[in-house]
Order: structure tokens, then C-alpha cells, then sequence
């Protein structure tokens, strides 16, 4: 078997292919289904109603694509500049931990800044704080040639571990029944409801805006042909005058900033307390949304509903049917590996010898 | 008549709709020298890759010595009796030639290797054909030439009778080609056959018996080789008659513009050592020499991408800045030898590659932001001035033949965005590296032509090139670059190509 490359990808070619890898991903979350027992059709219209069948279930959707929307634009960006950041689950978990800190600052502790200021500089010490997670490795990187995949993904195991220690230890809540969580955020410095009586807050509108700044700031300046420039050929880059490892260092301090942001907008809006289990992996899936947009700002927005959508409802229709939710994570899993291919079919045709 | 040891019949190969081969039918008889010329992407190469088995032809046969051949099968078509030298040489450096010779000749399940047995049969093969070599020396200490023989020799140790020689004197010295050419005759003396690729058509003539010209995959014309001129074979390439470079003699060549003194760069496989040159306006200065022996140090160096490690540079009389953007804004106008990886990001659009090096200057750019539809204009006149076609300012450069994508790489170094049509801003310097690698005669001569008009209208140019014909074409003075040492650079008319020849091979 030997691929070939076409000589050019048709439109036709194109526009099937996220269709093709979309009927592929639910037919084989079809088999896995049946195996379970369950009837294929309604569990389908389960998924699809509990993801979007009501008001409460698109808010519920929201509220979860807004930290995959996030951690899909730490991915993208950092992607497309070719530096492999897998640490943003690290990152996520140290901007909450930044913000939950600087905004207990208030009253009692001493300090006694006005609630919009310390909002500001909580969310600022929490992009702070990832950025100067991913720094790190970036350097070490341009400097050294040390492999970003692996200092960032082992990175992550260190922070949650610090994580765990300081909510067990110093930012543990005296209050909360000894479950190791930190002291809630004041009210005010919550970010507020949307819809009422749901949980969807304006972090989505934080979350969009910081898409499509991201896409203006790829496709406008210089930065971004910087960017995209250093991602897709470095060897061009440097002859064109691009300055690599300044691109690298912002790059990276722009990834690991979003990745932060995301821990604090899932405090501030979700959950105003820091717990261990918060993200369920928001920082991997943050890839996957990535690849799913082919690594397009605006694409992150629709790639992070589609698989909230899938979480959510895999939820509510597993309460109701009893196939197991992990049927999500399958349904996503199985969706990139479709897309991946389809996406190689339209540019290479396979050859049977 | 001498029998038919090759017959290759109706050979047609698509690839997507590029029809690479189109119904090729050719046959090379015993004895018989036959030249297979052709353009980039005339179909050449495909033709010899499903000969040899890389590829498999969507239809047609091929016949060795009246045996048909199974398709896609290298070790069919080697048992066959067909050899293949690469353009490209597969050998291991840190191997002796013998062990490179060996490779692979033995079946893996043998318990011993029988070296004494393959030693005599080398020994036997080396003088039967007049291919001088040593087989305990390591391969990664022979010249160029001497790799050539070992690659010669290993399809001759397999019992090549056919053998397929692709642009083998595209890496050799002039006296290096001469003694390729004594080894064909023996060749051809001892009852072999040879298919030889090549685009020089002075050596195609002198070598060969028979010519056959590809042209957009078809056989366009085929014709014993004497009594064929080089501009009938030109013809038949291209389709249409051109006319060959002409020689323009340099008007008045003005100040010292970039002044190079014991110039060395840190120590590697290609590097500088204690080079000096002056490139003075209005005058092309050549750089002979085998690839590898510090043109790339030497190229990168005036493009800002590479350090000097001592001595001194400098351009306009002040001190070289090594940074592409500055050099730049100082009109250095830069041409580098790999278009593909070096010269242009393939997966942006054309106009983005147009403005890469001036991106950081006022022209294209306010604060953050990218002036766009300045951008867009001035890649818009690159285009048009300079005839690259292929898509528009919007498609992605990647898109671009090689030929248009030089001219895109031309067009930006030598049309600065404050030219008019009235006042015309040339380059101070050029540094041309390879400009013409891989481009079709059309192509090629556009791009002598656009580097003599900025001579004349007073840049210097300094061209870097392993193709001695365009050296002594273009070249008012010529210097000649050996293991990282550059020669004094004289007129053009004091060398000689012998003379060439042997400070190419660092024998002057």
C-alpha cells in the first residue's frame, strides 16, 4: 500500500471531508452503543436533546465549552508556532490558583482595593501565571532543543501536585468540612449569569472576544505572520528576518496566559472555589478542539460547543438510557482520528501495489 | 544492426491529472550509449523510476534482453541485469567501499560473509572496466568522483548490463567528467548498454550515440547524435528556438560595495576559511566550485543568517550588520540556493512571501499592524513585472512551479516598493546563490538576463554556482572556492576551464 499525493486538492474534496469523518465517528460510537445494549436512534436523540433540546441544556452546553474554548486557543495558538504546549492542564490549574490568591486580597487581609481593580489584576496574575508555566520549557526549547512535549506534559504532574499541596495545606478552606478546597471568591468578584437560574456566565463572552482576538491578531499583524511564518517553515523564517526565539517567548507566554484565564473564568463563573477534580481534562481536550478547528481561532469556538454538546448530553443521556458517558470521550477521540484522515484523503490518494 | 537488449513500449504514467509519461516507446541496443534529455518534469526521471521499479507504469511493458520485466520490483529489474546510478548517492560514510559494495548482496539467512570471494570478484569488476579504487578506504573520505565510481561499481558488481547514469556529471570537476567519459568507453567496449540523463548538451553530444528528447512527458524526437547540433537539441526541448546567453562585456565598474578580509566562519563541514573579495559596482563576480566546499557559508554569511567568526566585512564602507531585515533596508538583495525550504513559506499566500523581508519597515507595517493592501499592491506589481504566474497574489506559494516561484524570489529582491516606472531603485548587492538550479532553459535565461540588467544598471552582483558554463558566461571576474579557501577573483578572460578544473579540485 503506498500513498500518493494528489495533484491538487478538489473543493469537491474538501467539503466532504469533515461530512465523511463525521458519519464515520457515529457510526462506529453506533457499534459501541449496540454492544452496550442500548438502541441506537434513541440514544442519538438523547444525546442530541440533553446538548441542546432545551434552554437549560444549550446553557449547560455553554458553560462547559467555555474553559474547552479557552484551553483550545492556548493549543491553537501555540500549535500554529509549532511549539507543542500539553501543558495547559498545569497552566489551567495555576491560573486558578493565581486568582483564587490575589482575590482573597480583600477586607480583612489588609488590603483594601476596589473590587473591579482587584478583578483585574486577579485575572492578570492568573494569565501571569500560566504564561510563566510555559516559559520554561519555550526557553529551553529555543535554547536547547529540549523537547516541549515532554517538559510541558511532565510539568503538569508537578503543578497538580502543588495544587493538591496547597489546598491541603496553606489556601485550604477551614470551613468547607475538611475537603481540600480553597477559600471561595467573594460574590462580586463572581463573574455574573447570562441566563438566569443556569449556569452559563459572561466568560463565554470573554472566551469569544479572546478568539476573535486571536484571530485578528494572527491574520493583522505582524506577530502573527511571525507566527505562522516560525510554524511553518523556521529555516524561511529566520531568512526572512523573523525573530525566532522572540516569536517562541511571546508565543508561549500568549498560550500559557489563555490557559490560565481558562482556570480563572472556570472559578470565577463556575465553581468560585479551586478544587482538585475541576477539570476534567480541559487542558487535553484543549487539543483535540485545536486539530478539530484546524488550528483556526474561529473554528475553536464551534469545535469547543460541538464537544461540550457531546459531554453534556452524553450526561444527561446516559441518566436516562444507561450507556455509560464514556461513551463521549469516544465519540470525541474518534471524531479527530476521522478528521485527521479525512483530511489526509484530500490531500493523498492510497495505492493498493 | 546491434540486437535489442532494452525495448520499453507504450510506457504511460499518470500521477493525479499530471500525465508524466505519455505512451513512450524506446529501445536501446547493445553497446549503445543512449542520452534521455529533457526539461524539469519532462518525464525523465518517471521513466527511469519505473525502468529501475521504483514506480509502476499505468500501462505499457518493458523487455530486458527479450524477457519481459515485472513491474515495481527493484530487485527484479536488478536481476535483470539493470543498474541504477543516483543522482543523489546512497552510501554509507562510515563504511569501507567494500562493505558499501556488499550491502545487501548477500541473503540474510548466509551464516558467513564471504569477503575474500567478494574482494577478488571487486578486484575482477574494477579492472575489467578501468574503475581505479581502493576497498578498504572509507567512503566518507573519497572525493565526489571516487563516490561516483563506487556507485558505478556496485551496480556493475550486481551484473548490471544496463546501466542508467542520472546527470552524473552534475557534482564532477571538468577533469573528473573526462575520466567518467573514458570509463563509459570502456564500458561500452566490454558490451554494455547505458541510458544517460543529463541537460548539458555539449557533453550529450560528445558522449553519447543516439539522443532522445522528452518533452511534457512525450518522446518528441529521437536522433543519432552525430550530426545534431545543441541548438536543434534545445529546440526540441523547449519546443521553440531560443537563443543561447550572450556574453555582455561590463560597462564601468564603480566603488568597492562590499569588501570581504580574511573571513572565516566557525568550523564545520561547510565553512569559510580566511576568504577575501571585493564586489565592486557594476560588475558580476562568479564563484566556481564544487557544492560543499563553502559556498553555503559563504552565501549565508551575505545573507545574514550565518556569523563570521574573524575577520572583517563591509558594505558601503561601513561595518556588515548580519541581520536579513537591516541588510535588506541597505539594498542587499538576496537569492538563496533552496527556493522551497529557504527562499519562501510555502503554506502562505504569495503577496505575504512578496513583503517577508520588509515586513518590519515602515513600508508594510504601522505599530502591530500589517498595511495590507500596500502589501497586496506591491506583490501585485512583483507578479506582473516579473511574470509569475500560477494563481495570483492570494494562492499559497507552495502553489508555484519552481520556475515561477525563482521569479517570485527575483522579482522581490530586485523590485524595491519605492520603484517607479521613471526611477527605478536597483540593489547595491547581490547575492545570487544557484539561481538557476533546476529551471528550464526558458527560465533560465530570463534569470541571466534580469542579473546582467542590474549589473549594468550598477549593483554588484556576486553569483554562486556549481554550473561552470554560466560562470564563464556571466562571470567579469571569477574566483574559484576549494575546501572553504577562495582564490584570487580574476577576469574572466585570464582562466581557462582547465584551469578551473584544477582549483576546483584545490590542485592550482
Amino acid at each position: 500500500m503506498m500513498l500518493e499525493k494528489r495533484a491538487a486538492a478538489s473543493a469537491w474534496a474538501m467539503l466532504l471531508a469533515p461530512i465523511g469523518a463525521l458519519v464515520f465517528t457515529l457510526l462506529v460510537s453506533a457499534l459501541l452503543v449496540l454492544w452496550a445494549g442500548a438502541p441506537v436512534g434513541r440514544t442519538y436523540s438523547l444525546l442530541a436533546q440533553g446538548a441542546f433540546g432545551s434552554v437549560f441544556a444549550i446553557s449547560e452546553t455553554l458553560t462547559r465549552a467555555i474553559p474547552l474554548m479557552l484551553t483550545g486557543l492556548a493549543a491553537t495558538v501555540a500549535f500554529k508556532a509549532r511549539l507543542f504546549n500539553i501543558g495547559a492542564e498545569g497552566q489551567l490549574y495555576a491560573g486558578a490558583l493565581a486568582a483564587v490568591a490575589v482575590g482573597g486580597l480583600h477586607g480583612g487581609s489588609g488590603f483594601d482595593l476596589p473590587l473591579p481593580l482587584l478583578f483585574v489584576l486577579m485575572m492578570l496574575a492568573a494569565a501571569a501565571a500560566g504564561a510563566l508555566l510555559l516559559l520554561g520549557p519555550a526557553l529551553l526549547k529555543v535554547r536547547l532543543g529540549v523537547d516541549e512535549v515532554v517538559t510541558t506534559l511532565l510539568l503538569n504532574f508537578i503543578v497538580l501536585l502543588l495544587v493538591s499541596l496547597m489546598l491541603d495545606g496553606p489556601m485550604k478552606d477551614p470551613t468547607a468540612m475538611g475537603w481540600p478546597q480553597s477559600v471561595a471568591l467573594v460574590g462580586e468578584l463572581e463573574l455574573s449569569k447570562l441566563i438566569p437560574q443556569t449556569r452559563v456566565h459572561s466568560g463565554l463572552l470573554w472566551a469569544c472576544a479572546l478568539a476573535i482576538g486571536l484571530w485578528a491578531l494572527l491574520k493583522y499583524t505582524v506577530l502573527g505572520f511571525d507566527i505562522r511564518a516560525v510554524g511553518a517553515n523556521p529555516r524561511a523564517a529566520v531568512f526572512a528576518g523573523v525573530p525566532v526565539t522572540r516569536t517562541v517567548v511571546l508565543v508561549a507566554l500568549l498560550s500559557g496566559a489563555l490557559a490560565g484565564l481558562a482556570g480563572a473564568i472556570e472559578v470565577a463563573g463556575r465553581t468560585s472555589y479551586v478544587t482538585l477534580d475541576m477539570s476534567p481534562g480541559y487542558g487535553y481536550s484543549g487539543i483535540v478542539i485545536a486539530m478539530l478547528a484546524a488550528l483556526h481561532p474561529l473554528g475553536v469556538i464551534a469545535a469547543s460547543v460541538f464537544v461540550a454538546g457531546v459531554l453534556v448530553g452524553a450526561d444527561s443521556m446516559s441518566r436516562a438510557i444507561g450507556v455509560p458517558t464514556y461513551i463521549a470521550d469516544v465519540i470525541v477521540a474518534a471524531s479527530l482520528l476521522a478528521v485527521l484522515v479525512a483530511t489526509l484523503l484530500t490531500q493523498y490518494r492510497v495505492r493498493w501495489k | 544492426m546491434t540486437d535489442t537488449v532494452l525495448q520499453l513500449t507504450g510506457i504511460t504514467k499518470r500521477f493525479g491529472t499530471l500525465v508524466a509519461n505519455d505512451a513512450i516507446t524506446l529501445s536501446l541496443g547493445a553497446g549503445e550509449v543512449l542520452a534521455l534529455l529533457g526539461e524539469n518534469g519532462a518525464g525523465k526521471s518517471t521513466l527511469v523510476s519505473i525502468l529501475f521499479g521504483h514506480y509502476i507504469a499505468d500501462s505499457g511493458s518493458i523487455a530486458v534482453f527479450g524477457k519481459p520485466l515485472a513491474p515495481g520490483d527493484p530487485r527484479a529489474a536488478l536481476a535483470a541485469g539493470v543498474g541504477m546510478v543516483h543522482q543523489h548517492f546512497t552510501l554509507a560514510d562510515n563504511l569501507s567501499v567494500l562493505d558499501n559494495i556488499m550491502l545487501g548482496s548477500e541473503p540474510l539467512w548466509q551464516l558467513f560473509t564471504r569477503r575474500n570471494a567478494a574482494r577478488a570478484r571487486l578486484a575482477d569488476v574494477a579492472q575489467r572496466f578501468g574503475l581505479a579504487v581502493d576497498p578498504d578506504a572509507r567512503v566518507g573520505q573519497l572525493s565526489v568522483g571516487e563516490r561516483q565510481r563506487v556507485e558505478i561499481l556496485k551496480a556493475l558488481y550486481r551484473g548490471a548490463r544496463i546501466l542508467i547514469l542520472d546527470e552524473p556529471t552534475a557534482v564532477l570537476t571538468p577533469q573528473e567528467s573526462e575520466a567518467l567519459f573514458s570509463v563509459l568507453a570502456q564500458m561500452v567496449a566490454q558490451g554494455l548498454s547505458i541510458i544517460f540523463i543529463s541537460h548539458k548538451l555539449a557533453e550529450v553530444l560528445r558522449v553519447s550515440h543516439r539522443v532522445a528528447v522528452l518533452r511534457s512527458g512525450k518522446l518528441v524526437a529521437q536522433a543519432p547524435a552525430a550530426g545534431t547540433t545543441q541548438a536543434q537539441l534545445a529546440q526540441w526541448m523547449v519546443g521553440h528556438a531560443i537563443e543561447p546567453p550572450q556574453r555582455h562585456e561590463a560597462a564601468a565598474v564603480g566603488d568597492t560595495v562590499c569588501a570581504l578580509r580574511q573571513v572565516s566562519t566557525p568550523a564545520a563541514r561547510d565553512c569559510l576559511r580566511g576568504a577575501s573579495l571585493e564586489l565592486r559596482a557594476g560588475e558580476i563576480v562568479a564563484i566556481a566550485g564544487v557544492s560543499g566546499n563553502g559556498q553555503v557559508a559563504l552565501a549565508e554569511l551575505l545573507c545574514g543568517t550565518r556569523q563570521a567568526s574573524s575577520g572583517s566585512i563591509s558594505l558601503l564602507g561601513r561595518p556588515w550588520q548580519s541581520d536579513p531585515a537591516t541588510l535588506v533596508a541597505q539594498g542587499v538583495a538576496r537569492i538563496p540556493e533552496d527556493r522551497h525550504g529557504v527562499g519562501v513559506v510555502g503554506d502562505l499566500p504569495v503577496w505575504e512571501n512578496a513583503v517577508s523581508e520588509r515586513l518590519r519597515s515602515r513600508l508594510f507595517s504601522r505599530a502591530w499592524w500589517v498595511r495590507r493592501r500596500a502589501a497586496q499592491a506591491y506583490a501585485q506589481s512583483v507578479v506582473r513585472a516579473f511574470d509569475v504566474r500560477g494563481g495570483g497574489p492570494i494562492s499559497p506559494a507552495r502553489a508555484l512551479s519552481g520556475g515561477n516561484m525563482q521569479k517570485l524570489i527575483l522579482g522581490r529582491a530586485l523590485l524595491h516598493p519605492q520603484s517607479t516606472d521613471a526611477a527605478a531603485v536597483t540593489p547595491r548587492l547581490i547575492v545570487a546563490h544557484q539561481p538557476t538550479w533546476g529551471l528550464d532553459i526558458g527560465a533560465v535565461a530570463y534569470v541571466q538576463r534580469q542579473l546582467i540588467r542590474a549589473r549594468d544598471a550598477g549593483a554588484a552582483v556576486l553569483l554562486i554556482s556549481d554550473d561552470l558554463d554560466e560562470v564563464m558566461t556571466l562571470g567579469d571576474r571569477v574566483a574559484v572556492m576549494h575546501a572553504g579557501h577562495l582564490s584570487e577573483a580574476r577576469p574572466a578572460a585570464a582562466w581557462t576551464r582547465e584551469a578551473i578544473g584544477l582549483a576546483m579540485a584545490g590542485a592550482a
